[in-house]
C-alpha cells in the first residue's frame, strides 16, 4: 500500500520536474521576442508617460525638468489640439461608416459563386498593396484642379459644374478628398474580412430559412448579420483604431496646412519639426488614451449585447 | 421568370464590373499618365490613352541617384526586418503554439495588443532611443523600430500555425530522443513554412509601405525610403505647373508594381493571412 502511494508520489513528482523543465525551455525560446518587445514597445511606451511629464527638448541646453501635469494642462487649451481631436475623431467615425457599409456589401457581392469569383478577389488586394503614401499621390494626381481626371469628368464630359473643383485645397472639399483615399484603401481588408466570416455560415441555415418561407430580407436579418457579428465587431476595432491614428494620408496630401491636421500629424510635427518632445509625448499619450477610450465604449456595448 | 433572372443577372455583372473598375483605375490612371508626354498629361480635355506613349518619365526617374537609393534602401530595410521578425517570431511562437506554462496567456495577450498598438503613440520615446543609439539617419533604426508592428503580428500568426499541428507528432520526435531545439528546427519550421511565407510577405509590405518612422529618423537624401522619396517630388513646389507628375506616377508604378505582383501571385495565402490575424482575435 504504502509503495504505491510514494509510487504516485515519485511519479507527480517527476511530472511536476519536468513541467517546470518545459516551462523553462518555453520561456528560452521566447526569451528575444520578450527582450525586443520590451524593448521597442513597453520602454517606450513608458518613457513616452514619462517625458510627458518633462519639458524635455531635443537638442536644448538646459537639462529637462520635472513638470508635473502642465503638458496636459496646456493641451486641454491648445486649439490646434482640440481641432485636431475633432478632425480625427470626425474622419475616423465617417471612414468606418462607410468602410463597413462598403464592404459588407462587397462581401454579400463576393460570397455568390459566379466565373472569374478569384479575379475580382485578386484586384481587392491591389489598393491595400500600394503604399498609402503613393496611393495618396495617384489620388492628388486626379483630384488636380486643372489636368486632374475628375474635374475633366465632371467639366468637360458631363458638364455637371462650370467650374473645375480644387479638390484638395478648398476647404469644403478637403476632408471628404481624404476619406475617399482612405475608403478606396481600406474598404477591401474590411469586405475580405467579413467574406471570410460570410462563408463560416451553415448553408442549411439559408435551406431551412426558406424551406420557413422567409424572404431574403428576413434571411439578411435574421441569419446573416447575426452570425457576422463577431468578423463585424473585429472589423469595427480595427478599423476604427487604425483611423484614430491616421497619419500618411493627411501628411502627403496637405502637408502642415492648420487646419487638416489629425492627432498623429500634429504630434509628429511637435516631436519632430519643432523637437518639444515633452509636450509631443503629452499628445502622443492622449492619442493612446482616445483610442483606450473607444476601445471601453465598444467593449461595454459588446457586452450588453451579449447579457 | 426567365427574363427576370437575366435582368438579375445583367445587374450582378454590372456590380462586379463596377466593383473591379473602382478597385483598379487609381493605379490604372497612374499607370496610363506614367507613359503620356507631358503635351498630353497637361492638356484640356485631358486624353484617356496615351497617343505617342513614351518612356521618357521613366528615363528620367531611374536616372534620378537618390531614387535609386531610396528603393535600395527600402529593400534593405524590409528586408532585414521580415527576416528578424520570422527569425524572433517563430522562436516565440513555437513556445507559445506548443508549451502551456504560466504566464502564456498574459503574453498572449501583449502580444495581440501590441498588432492595435499606435505607432504615434512611442514615437517620442523611440526617437530619444534611436539618437541614444546613435542610429539617427541610418538605416538599421528602421529595422529596429518596425518590428513594433512586424513582431507581434508574425507572433500570433505563426501561434495559429503551430498550434494547429497534432501532438503525435511532436510524441513521436521525443521518442526518436530530439531535443526541443531539434524539434523546433527540423520539425516545427519545416511544417510551418506556408505561415512563414505569408507572414513574412505581410511584413515585407507593411514595412515597405511605412512612412512616419521613416519620415521621422531619416533625414539625407541618400537614406529615405521609398514612401518617403515619393513625397520629394511634389515638396520642393508647389505650382501644379511645376510638379512633374510625369514622374511621379512612373516611380509610383515603380515601388507599387512589385508589391501587387506579389499580392496577385500570392493571394490565397495573404487572404488567409490578413483574415487569420483578425477573425481568430
Amino acid at each position: 500500500m504504502s509503495t504505491t502511494a510514494s509510487g504516485a508520489e515519485k511519479q507527480g513528482e517527476v511530472t511536476g520536474i519536468r513541467a517546470r523543465r518545459r516551462a523553462r525551455v518555453a520561456w528560452a525560446f521566447l526569451s528575444p521576442a520578450l527582450v525586443v518587445t520590451a524593448f521597442v514597445a513597453l520602454y517606450p511606451l513608458c518613457d513616452t508617460l514619462y517625458l510627458s511629464l518633462t519639458n524635455t527638448r531635443l537638442g536644448s541646453e538646459e537639462p529637462p525638468r520635472f513638470v508635473g501635469l502642465s503638458n496636459y494642462a496646456e493641451l486641454v487649451h491648445d486649439g490646434f489640439f482640440l481641432d485636431a481631436l475633432l478632425l480625427t475623431v470626425f474622419f475616423a467615425v465617417i471612414t468606418v461608416m462607410l468602410e463597413l457599409a462598403l464592404g459588407l456589401g462587397i462581401a454579400l457581392l463576393l460570397d455568390a459563386r459566379f466565373k472569374g469569383r478569384s479575379a475580382v478577389r485578386a484586384a481587392m488586394l491591389v489598393p491595400w498593396a500600394i503604399p498609402t503614401a503613393v496611393s495618396t499621390q495617384m489620388w492628388k494626381w486626379m483630384y488636380n484642379d486643372v489636368y486632374g481626371v475628375f474635374n475633366d469628368v465632371l467639366v468637360n464630359r458631363l458638364g455637371l459644374v462650370s467650374e473645375p473643383i480644387a479638390f484638395t485645397a478648398d476647404p469644403r472639399t478637403s476632408l471628404a478628398a481624404a476619406v475617399l483615399v482612405d475608403v478606396w484603401k481600406t474598404t477591401p481588408f474590411v469586405a475580405l474580412l467579413l467574406l471570410a466570416g460570410l462563408q463560416l455560415i451553415p448553408r442549411e441555415l439559408y435551406e431551412a430559412a426558406r424551406v420557413d418561407g422567409a424572404t431574403r430580407l428576413q434571411a439578411f436579418t435574421q441569419i446573416t448579420l447575426p452570425l457576422l457579428r463577431p468578423a463585424l465587431l473585429v472589423a469595427l476595432v480595427f478599423r476604427t483604431l487604425d483611423a484614430l491614428r491616421v497619419f500618411d494620408v493627411f501628411y502627403v496630401m496637405f502637408g502642415s496646412r492648420p487646419d487638416m491636421q489629425t492627432l498623429a500629424t500634429y504630434a509628429h510635427e511637435i516631436l519632430v519639426s519643432i523637437s518639444d518632445v515633452g509636450y509631443g509625448s503629452a499628445v502622443s499619450t492622449a492619442i493612446f488614451l482616445v483610442i483606450a477610450v473607444f476601445i471601453v465604449i465598444y467593449v461595454a456595448l459588446f457586452r450588453r449585447r451579449e447579457a | 421568370m426567365k427574363a427576370r433572372t437575366m435582368a438579375r443577372r445583367v445587374i450582378f455583372g454590372m456590380a462586379v464590373l463596377s466593383l473591379v473598375a473602382y478597385l483598379v483605375f487609381p493605379f490604372g490612371w497612374a499607370l496610363v499618365s506614367s507613359f503620356k508626354t507631358n503635351a498630353e498629361l497637361f492638356s484640356t480635355p485631358a486624353r484617356f490613352w496615351p497617343e505617342h506613349p513614351t518612356l521618357e518619365h521613366y528615363r528620367h526617374v531611374l536616372a534620378n541617384a537618390d531614387f535609386l537609393h531610396a528603393v535600395l534602401n527600402s529593400v534593405l530595410v524590409a528586408s532585414s526586418v521580415t527576416l528578424v521578425s520570422l527569425a524572433i517570431g517563430a522562436l516565440a511562437a513555437f513556445a507559445l503554439g506548443r508549451y502551456r506554462f504560466r504566464g502564456r496567456s498574459v503574453v498572449l495577450y501583449v502580444v495581440l495588443s501590441m498588432t492595435l498598438f499606435p505607432q504615434i503613440a512611442v514615437l517620442g520615446a523611440l526617437f530619444q532611443l534611436v539618437n541614444a543609439l546613435g542610429l539617427y539617419n541610418r538605416l538599421p533604426a528602421l529595422t529596429l523600430t518596425y518590428l513594433v508592428f512586424t513582431l507581434p503580428f508574425t507572433i500570433w500568426v505563426l501561434t495559429g500555425f503551430l498550434e494547429a499541428v497534432p501532438a503525435e507528432i511532436e510524441e513521436a520526435a521525443y521518442m526518436d530522443g530530439a531535443s526541443p531545439l531539434q524539434l523546433f528546427t527540423k520539425i516545427m519550421l519545416p511544417l510551418a513554412a506556408p505561415g512563414m511565407v505569408t507572414t513574412g510577405l505581410l511584413s515585407f509590405i507593411a514595412a515597405w509601405n511605412e512612412l512616419l518612422f521613416a519620415l521621422s529618423f531619416m533625414q539625407t537624401p541618400d537614406k529615405r525610403t521609398v514612401t518617403y522619396a515619393i513625397l520629394s517630388f511634389s515638396a520642393t513646389t508647389s505650382s501644379a505647373f511645376e510638379v512633374p507628375w510625369g514622374q511621379m506616377m512612373a516611380a509610383s508604378v515603380l515601388v507599387t508594381m512589385p508589391l501587387v505582383l506579389l499580392a496577385l501571385v500570392f493571394q490565397r495565402r495573404i487572404i488567409a493571412g490578413l483574415t487569420a490575424g483578425a477573425v481568430k482575435g
